[in-house]
């Protein structure tokens, strides 16, 4: 049942993320201030929001974790980590490249920017620690209560553009602006579109992962069985 | 008894403890001079710009010496099965790990003021004068990073990489307050007002309520053993 929802959900995305790049590379125009370069945003956006809500999700399986104590919370919460990561990093590198032709620059310290490699770092070091646990309750506690901490400063990467001055540019998207439109309403409905294509990718990897976490979690536990 | 009676119980064993064996603080307080030395050969010590990266320099230090306090808080208790005697005993775990959190703040705070004495020496900086305001920034930040430091502490108490460990967890944690105290820090030593930006002292309040929040939460979670 597992395997053909994961197929539907790839097919799904796939079919999505195909048209989406029709779109964005052969029928939306050129931004007027920024000509093509601007259509990193198509990626770079939707990356950051899959990587947030994933954190987020991570957070609520943690929670669940530490309040029930079933591994297959934790299994999931790792899996949306390691996704979450990914989709985290693209949004670092697509935003380091438009950087490169708009500010003349790679990388500024700018809070935004690094509040989000913060995150990353943060998730990075849960994985890197995830492998030195070798008891199964042991990390899926400590990754528990990392996972909260860590998402305390996702709190600071979602805020941070209306907290502090930034050089990075303010909210824009009308859900964030209440409802003012800062976008063209053609170009902010495909930028949703493809937040939805990458969802869809990175629920459909989330699934393949945490059933990977679940069979690594049987094998470990018949091996411990069988030294008993 | 209440809940800080107990925590200021654990934080006083914690510190006899160190006063008696000086583990963490000779460790923490000697590791600080000798960065603090090294750093003079990467700096002009001299000049009037030093203030501008005083903050910085202090911090990284106090991260690094931090770090050695925090792996000890709760790995001195392994040795005679001590940590299994105190979850055993009436003790919340809120206040064993805000106690422990206070014994590392005491101790950071300490190995702290050392180091700002060898800074103001080697460094000529003079900090005298701003002694209050450098107080107040130092106990702010350094709350946020000993009970950040106690909980993962209690958490990689029992792991085999647990020196490594600590510091690949914590440090990402960490920066939000390292920024601010930093900022903060160069604020007071370059003699202007903190009203210029208090949004950095926002993120030290904000970050010490809410880790304390959330250790306290966590704390009887954390430490099931």
């Amino acid at each position: 049942m597992r395997e053909k929802l994961v197929v539907a959900f790839v097919a799904l995305g796939a079919i999505l993320l195909a048209y989406n790049l029709y779109q964005i590379f052969l029928v939306l125009p050129d931004e007027a201030a920024q000509g093509y370069i601007y259509r990193i945003i198509y990626f770079h956006v939707p990356a950051a929001m899959v990587a947030m809500l994933g954190f987020f999700a991570a957070l609520v399986c943690s929670v669940w974790y530490l309040a029930g104590g079933d591994l297959r919370f934790d299994s999931f919460a790792a899996s949306i980590v390691e996704v979450s990561v990914v989709f985290a990093t693209v949004n670092l590198v697509t935003g380091s490249i438009w950087a490169r032709v708009e500010w003349g620059i790679w990388w500024t310290w700018d809070y935004r920017l690094t509040s989000q490699l913060v995150c990353v770092l943060i998730f990075a070091g849960y994985l890197i620690m995830r492998r030195a646990i070798d008891e199964p309750t042991q990390r899926a506690r400590l990754s528990a209560a990392l996972t909260i901490f860590g998402c305390f400063d996702a709190v600071i990467v979602w805020k941070s553009i209306e907290w502090f001055r930034n050089n990075h540019p303010g909210p824009v998207l009308s859900f964030r602006t209440g409802g003012e439109q800062r976008m063209d309403p053609a170009m902010e409905h495909q930028l949703f579109l493809n937040a939805l294509a990458l969802l869809i990718m990175a629920v459909a990897l989330t699934l393949v992962r945490a059933r990977q976490e679940s069979t690594a979690r049987e094998i470990d536990s018949l091996r411990r069985a069988a030294h008993v | 008894m209440s809940l800080f009676s107990q925590a200021f119980a654990v934080a006083r064993k914690d510190l006899a403890v160190e006063l008696r064996t000086k583990e963490s603080l000779n460790a923490a307080g000697s590791f600080a001079i000798v960065i603090l030395v090294i750093f003079s050969f990467a700096f002009d010590s001299f000049s009037d710009e030093m203030k501008e990266y005083g903050g910085g320099l202090l911090w990284l230090v106090f991260a690094f010496a931090g770090a050695l306090v925090f792996n000890r808080g709760f790995a001195r208790e392994l040795p005679n099965e001590c940590l299994d005697t105190l979850l055993a005993s009436p003790l919340s775990g809120a206040a064993l790990v805000i106690g422990k959190a206070f014994a590392n703040f005491t101790m950071l705070l300490v190995v702290e003021l050392v180091s700002l004495v060898v800074f103001g020496i080697f460094y000529n900086v003079d900090w005298l004068g701003q002694a209050g305001w450098l107080g107040a920034v130092f106990a702010l930040a350094t709350w946020g990073v000993s009970i950040l430091g106690a909980v993962f502490g209690a958490l990689t108490v029992n792991l085999r990489l647990r020196e490594l460990m600590l510091p690949v967890v914590i440090y990402p944690l960490m920066i939000p307050i390292l920024i601010a105290a930093i900022e903060l820090t160069n604020i007071v030593l370059t003699r202007r007002s903190i009203s210029e930006d208090m949004q950095w002292v926002k993120v030290l309040v904000a970050s010490d309520i809410g880790f304390t929040g959330l250790a306290w939460l966590l704390a009887d979670t954390i430490l099931v053993s």
